[in-house]
């Protein structure tokens, strides 16, 4: 673990790290003149060793822990170069375990901060999530395994940063005399290493109140300046919630506006002094809610539009409202009891906005005519009747039209709706919009042509304020990108002279979600429904052992959803789990108390069961599940997500622990990368141009009229103006979803109703006189407004890329994918093909630029474990983990925020092995990242040869993939010890 | 929200007197009175004897010369009744005999109370899926906006018409999805707004007659689907393809040359949530559908009309 052996102590000082360096100069020689890359480093460095600490410690029975810092530290700091990070990790649990006595609770909290701090380093969040996860599975794997061999290979690259920092780890280590050094700012943050409760204080932590959909509050601390994305995956790790692409947390503003918080930015800088409160809600509705894939997910889309009915902001019929209110009783009370349900059984719900007498009547006996029907089915039913709702997925603004009269502007799924009191009086499908835009207090947008015109127009609408027009743009170019889109559109880069938001919705969107959550193979998760407190029943059933099996998988997947993301790091942390399971010890697993104690019961029995029933070895149901599993998850989580833990390994043999099982695990990794120039505009216009022009002939005008605005904006762009503006060409090429042939006869209504703005005056850009810094953040103009929201871009992306099409039309995909691979855009190539292409990598990409490096350090430890449980016989299990590790991309690579373009799993299985492959794309800033995970299990007895087996299928690997390198190797192996040694 | 199921019941009224001489009317000519209460005989007889209708068949108020024309007094959706505010001053006490009828059959009745409200059933046209409501001579935004109250699960858009007396004088509902619509200038604009303006997708039926794209559809119990047009004599060409099928029942139509709308109401009860509820469909003329469901006697004719989706 040489590298990226970042002390915890270091990792905290990062912020200071300018600072340090100089301080320790002398120290080091080999201080590094450009403090981004140091800063880079040091992130991933005290990413790594703050995942690595908290993961670890959390899992590790406190005796154990200290078993670690023995043995491993000894020899670690001997070691030259190779500063044991996981040394200095133990080092540090030790330190915790003694002043916290090993509590949970603590070491989470300290896990949370130490996480945090990375993203305050970084002003890049993507990059950090990559970074964060790929350190922390390295570390994990050296620090966590005391029972595990670990062999790693760290590559060189960094080892002149290395050398420099073991001194300060030692010192930190030794002695915490560093602190007076750097008194201000690093004191805290050594501090914090050495005592966690010092560190609750000095690192600014914050608690976050986040009201959940079932009315609860989830105080969830995180870091001050964590991002938005932080504290929404932790609110998604805390429901399980895997299809989270639906939803979103929105905070009120000081005017007292809902807000979604983006995941991007910082949370502090979006919510400023309002407190933070959040709320966990849909940002999303899907059109058709059939069509998630968990019961889990259309259960809480039930919660939001239950809330949603009651406050009005759905309006319903009142026989709309009793079955709908029916459906909610029958959800969450089960059949209807006429003993027990007495009339006022009800009074607690809320079915609407005023509720009287008779409606709960109604709702009564609809109630008691859905006997039999379970909770999922009782929601699903509720579904298809809400989504029917006329304003269902309508997300309102006030607005006026151009004469001053009142209007409301509706965003959904399908477009932008114009509404005067209740009545509909205009709508824009999105393929009919060509542009979406807001200046100062305005918000507009360009029409295409009808059929009988040749000309575009904008429609302009006054929004209360700036902020609102803000608002309202953002939210329908997040719609669109949401529901019309493939894949979202990648940020603009920075650039000069430019100005405007460069927002962009970065999350995954529709097609995306979907065809990640159709892979979803986990089991039912277990969650409860709010009143009733019963457990769910998935349609086809489960008892008590399905219920079982659905803890634990729950818990694997909790892990396995960091894995597949991250990628590397947690693989300790996964045997840690395993061991977990093993013991039936959940009471480490972040779930809250009740639960364990719920699944405790059940858990046990079902390992009884296995215990009995399975003799045999691994080759259970149990295997294919489990090493199916995480896979899985892994696309589903594959999006950048940062902290999450990891979960490795789904040790099979765990829960079962079948006598004389035996088991290896290979997993190889394969990454390409693949470097694109990044040259935005004008090859992009081009290329869409020449698509669009193909497609439709009108196509082509826009795309003239954006040519031509250019210059404008390059000459204007010493025009200080302080007003924002932004704009958003929503794609239509390629999109063939219009569900009503959108004829553009609307011209005439749209003249009396709307005004239409001459589409010159308010597409031309102004632009800024200062340059715009990197970080939206230091922008000065951003000051003015929400400076955390405003990037200093002029957007004018054209976004009519033949890519993000919408898979609807298949059989132009061949000649789309041509195009693509033309000079255009980088990454974008790739993602088409992929989705369509399953198991496709793509080779035909430009020159790759690779730096491959080294790999040096080999961390062994080695362990027998025995663990005991109260309520279980004892299980001894060894596990091995081994990992080679080739060098990863150039540092920057990592810390780029990435997007995932597409994710694919794909299994097949043999004899004795199972071969999982999962292929992720990943866009991050100018590089096209292909990452191949296999998986491969092998089951049988010891008698098999392991090390031949893994050979091989590197060999494999490489074959297939000629262009790639490997980059990891972890060979996971699992021996039962009953006998005594493997 | 489901769709409506079918149609169960009708409302007619008589013809009064005072119809031949006071009736509004677009055109001078005079009405043969004798002649317009036989085809209403027929009308009715249509209804309860080959369609199975339950027909509640109200008196005629020789003060309200207008009576017959019960599909401007309500707009029926779901289990609520909309008493709707005609825009005829002449005709505004239509509403009072409808709606003790209405009441009788346990309908939610939402009343049009806001003095500045005016709606004529006759601008109502209900989808299956959304309303759509003509902005007309009768009908104004405020009156709209009520309807929108009164069925909130509902788009309610609004069309404006610029020709003709309502909203369904040009168009009305041929079939489930399918929308019948006469060939003139103002109804094809206002078709493509309908078109723009919907979230949903819908085959056209264009006839060349505006009166003849007035059609009644309904879903029967015991026929299936069933359209109710007017009669080849009067618009031949518009005919020529109704007539593929023996299963529409050509009714002589009530085309009583004054007026260009159908005097038809129609009430339909059915149940829509199984055995549940008991919700009444008051369509003009067409009944909810599920997109899936094509209706085998509007489809081949679809393909002689012209039809030019």
């Amino acid at each position: 673990m040489t590298t990226e052996v970042g002390s915890e102590t270091e990792v905290k000082k990062e912020p200071e790290k300018v600072e340090q360096h100089q301080d320790h100069a002398d120290a080091k020689p080999e201080t590094p003149c450009s403090d981004e890359a140091t800063s880079k480093e040091k992130d991933k460095e005290r990413e790594q060793s703050g995942g690595a600490g908290k993961g670890i410690s959390r899992f590790l029975p406190p005796w154990l822990k200290k078993q670690k810092s023995q043995t491993q530290v000894g020899p670690k700091e001997s070691a030259e170069k190779e500063v044991s990070v996981e040394a200095i990790k133990e080092g540090v649990q030790e330190e915790e375990d003694k002043n916290v006595g090993g509590q949970e609770a603590q070491s989470e909290e300290s896990k949370a901060k130490n996480e945090t701090l990375g993203k305050e380093v970084e002003q890049e969040p993507d990059q950090e999530v990559k970074t964060d996860s790929k350190e922390v599975d390295k570390h994990s794997l050296g620090s966590a395994d005391t029972q595990v061999q670990c062999i790693s290979y760290l590559r060189e690259e960094k080892v002149g940063e290395t050398n420099e920092k073991e001194p300060e780890e030692c010192e930190k280590k030794e002695e915490p005399v560093e602190q007076k050094k750097e008194e201000d700012h690093s004191t805290k943050l050594e501090t914090s290493i050495l005592s966690p409760l010092r560190l609750s204080k000095k690192i600014k932590m914050v608690v976050c109140q986040v009201t959940m959909l079932d009315g609860t509050v989830f105080p969830c601390e995180v870091e001050k300046r964590a991002k938005g994305q932080y504290l929404f995956f932790k609110v998604c790790e805390n429901l399980n919630l895997m299809e989270k692409d639906y939803f979103g947390l929105t905070f009120k503003d000081a005017a007292d506006q809902k807000c979604w918080l983006d995941p991007a930015k910082e949370i502090k800088r979006q919510i400023r002094s309002a407190p933070w409160h959040f709320v966990f809600s849909v940002k999303f509705y899907p059109p058709d809610p059939s069509q998630l894939t968990e019961d889990l997910t259309r259960y809480l889309l039930c919660l939001q539009l239950r809330q949603d009915i009651a406050s009005g902001r759905l309006p319903c019929s009142f026989v709309t409202h009793t079955l709908l209110g029916s459906y909610a009783l029958q959800a969450e009370l089960g059949d209807h009891d006429p003993e027990e349900h007495r009339l006022d059984y009800i009074s607690d719900f809320q079915f609407a906005p005023s509720q009287n007498k008779e409606l709960e009547e109604k709702v009564v006996e609809l109630h008691k005519s859905h006997r039999g029907m379970t909770p999922a089915q009782a929601d699903a039913n509720f579904l298809e009747n809400a989504k029917k709702l006329s304003m269902y997925g309508v997300d309102l603004h006030h607005a006026k039209d151009s004469e001053g009269v009142d209007i409301m502007l509706g965003v959904c799924a399908n477009g932008l709706l114009i509404y005067k009191d209740r009545l509909r009086i205009n709508r824009f499908a999105w393929p009919k919009i060509l542009k979406i835009s807001y200046k100062r207090s305005n918000f507009y947008i360009k029409i295409r042509p009808g059929e009988a015109e040749q000309f575009e127009s904008t429609v302009g609408f006054k929004l209360p304020n700036h902020r609102a027009a803000k608002k309202v743009w953002k939210v329908c170019v997040e719609h669109h990108t949401f529901f019309r889109l493939m894949t979202p559109e990648p940020p603009t880069k920075p650039k000069f002279l430019t100005l405007g938001s460069k927002f962009r919705y970065s999350g995954r969107t529709q097609a995306q979600t979907r065809q990640a959550s159709i892979l979803i193979d986990r089991p039912a998760p277990y969650f409860e429904r709010t009143a009733s407190k019963r457990i769910s029943r998935s349609l086809d059933g489960g008892v008590c052992v399905s219920l079982v099996l659905q803890t634990l998988f729950f818990i694997l997947f909790f892990f396995c959803f960091t894995f597949c993301i991250l990628q590397s790091k947690l693989r300790v942390q996964g045997e840690n789990i395993y061991v977990r399971h093993s013991n039936l010890m959940l009471e480490d697993l972040d779930k809250t108390q009740e639960d364990v104690l719920k699944h405790q019961a059940s858990i046990s029995e079902l390992k009884r069961s296995f215990m009995e029933a399975k003799p045999e070895p691994r080759p259970s149901q149990w295997d294919k599940r489990l090493t199916a599993s995480p896979v899985t998850s892994l696309r589903l989580q594959a999006q950048g997500n940062a902290d999450e833990k990891l979960k490795s390994e789904p040790p099979i043999a765990a829960t079962a622990a079948p006598p004389a099982a035996g088991g290896t695990q290979l997993e190889v990794e394969i990454e390409e990368t693949v470097i694109i120039e990044e040259v935005r505009k004008a090859p992009k216009a081009a290329a869409s141009e020449a698509m669009q022009v193909q497609e439709k002939p009108q196509e082509a005008l826009s795309e003239e009229a954006k040519d031509e605005k250019k210059p404008t904006r390059d000459s204007t762009s010493s025009d200080s103006e302080s007003e924002e503006e932004a704009e958003y060409h929503p794609q239509m090429s390629g999109i063939s979803t219009e569900q009503i042939k959108e004829e553009p006869e609307k011209e005439d209504q749209e003249e009396a109703e709307l005004s239409v703005q001459d589409s010159e005056s308010q597409s031309e850009p102004t632009a800024k006189d200062e340059p715009a810094p990197p970080t939206a953040e230091d922008h000065p103009a951003a000051g003015m407004q929400d400076a955390s929201e405003q990037g200093d871009e002029e957007i004018l992306v054209t976004p009519d890329e033949a890519p993000n099409g919408h898979m609807e039309a298949p059989n132009t995909l061949g000649s789309v994918v041509e195009e693509e691979e033309e000079p255009k855009v980088n990454g974008d190539a790739s993602h088409a093909e992929t989705a369509h292409l399953p198991q496709v990598i793509c080779c035909s990409e430009p020159p790759v630029v690779k730096t491959e490096m080294v790999t040096i350090s080999d961390t062994f430890a080695a362990q027998k474990t025995e663990i005991s449980t109260k309520e279980v016989p004892i299980v001894h299990t060894e596990t091995k983990t081994i990992t080679y590790e080739a060098a990863q991309l150039d540092g920057n690579t990592d810390g780029e925020p990435g997007v995932l373009m597409t994710a694919q799993t794909i299994t097949s299985e043999s004899l004795c092995t199972t071969t999982t492959t999962h292929i992720t794309k990943t866009l991050k800033g100018g590089l096209s990242e292909t990452r191949i995970e296999k998986r491969i299990v092998i089951t049988g007895d010891s008698d098999i040869d392991h090390d031949q087996a893994l050979a091989q299928a590197i060999k494999e690997a490489k074959e297939q993939h000629p262009d790639m390198s490997v980059t990891r190797v972890v060979v996971h192996k699992e021996t039962e010890l009953a006998e005594e040694e493997d | 929200m489901a769709g409506f199921g079918n149609f169960t019941h009708a409302v007619v009224r008589g013809i009064p007197q005072s119809f031949a001489k006071e009736a509004q009317r677009t055109n001078v000519t005079d009405v043969d009175l004798q002649k317009a209460r036989q085809e209403h005989e027929q009308y009715v007889n249509v209804l309860k004897h080959k369609l199975g209708l339950e027909v509640l068949d109200l008196a005629a108020d020789e003060s309200l010369p207008d009576c017959v024309f019960v599909e401007d007094a309500a707009v029926v959706c779901g289990d609520a009744a909309l008493i709707t505010r005609p825009g005829a001053e002449s005709r505004r006490k239509e509403t009072e005999a409808m709606k003790r009828a209405l009441m009788e059959m346990n309908l939610n009745i939402i009343e049009m109370t806001d003095e500045s409200a005016t709606l004529d059933g006759g601008d109502v046209l209900f989808t299956g899926r959304e309303f759509f409501v003509g902005l007309s001579k009768r009908t104004n935004q405020r009156g709209a906006e009520i309807l929108a109250d009164a069925f909130k699960d509902y788009t309610v858009s609004t069309v404006p018409v610029l020709e003709g007396l309502h909203l369904k004088s040009f168009c009305s509902m041929a079939g489930p999805g399918l929308i019948a619509i006469g060939s003139s200038e103002s109804a094809q604009r206002a078709l493509k707004i309908m078109q723009q303006m919907s979230d949903h997708r819908y085959d056209k039926l264009t006839l060349p007659d505006d009166i003849a794209a007035n059609c009644i559809y309904m879903n029967l119990p015991s026929k299936g689907h069933v359209l109710l047009h007017c009669t080849p004599e009067e618009y031949p060409e518009s005919a020529k393809v109704s007539d593929q099928s023996s299963h529409i029942h050509t009714l002589s139509t009530f085309r009583l040359q004054c007026t260009a709308q159908w005097t038809l109401f129609i009430w339909l009860c059915c149940q829509v949530y199984s055995a549940a509820v008991h919700q009444r469909a008051f369509c003009f003329g067409q009944t909810k559908n599920d997109s899936k469901c094509h209706l085998p006697l509007v489809v081949k004719p679809r393909s002689v009309w012209s039809n030019e989706n």
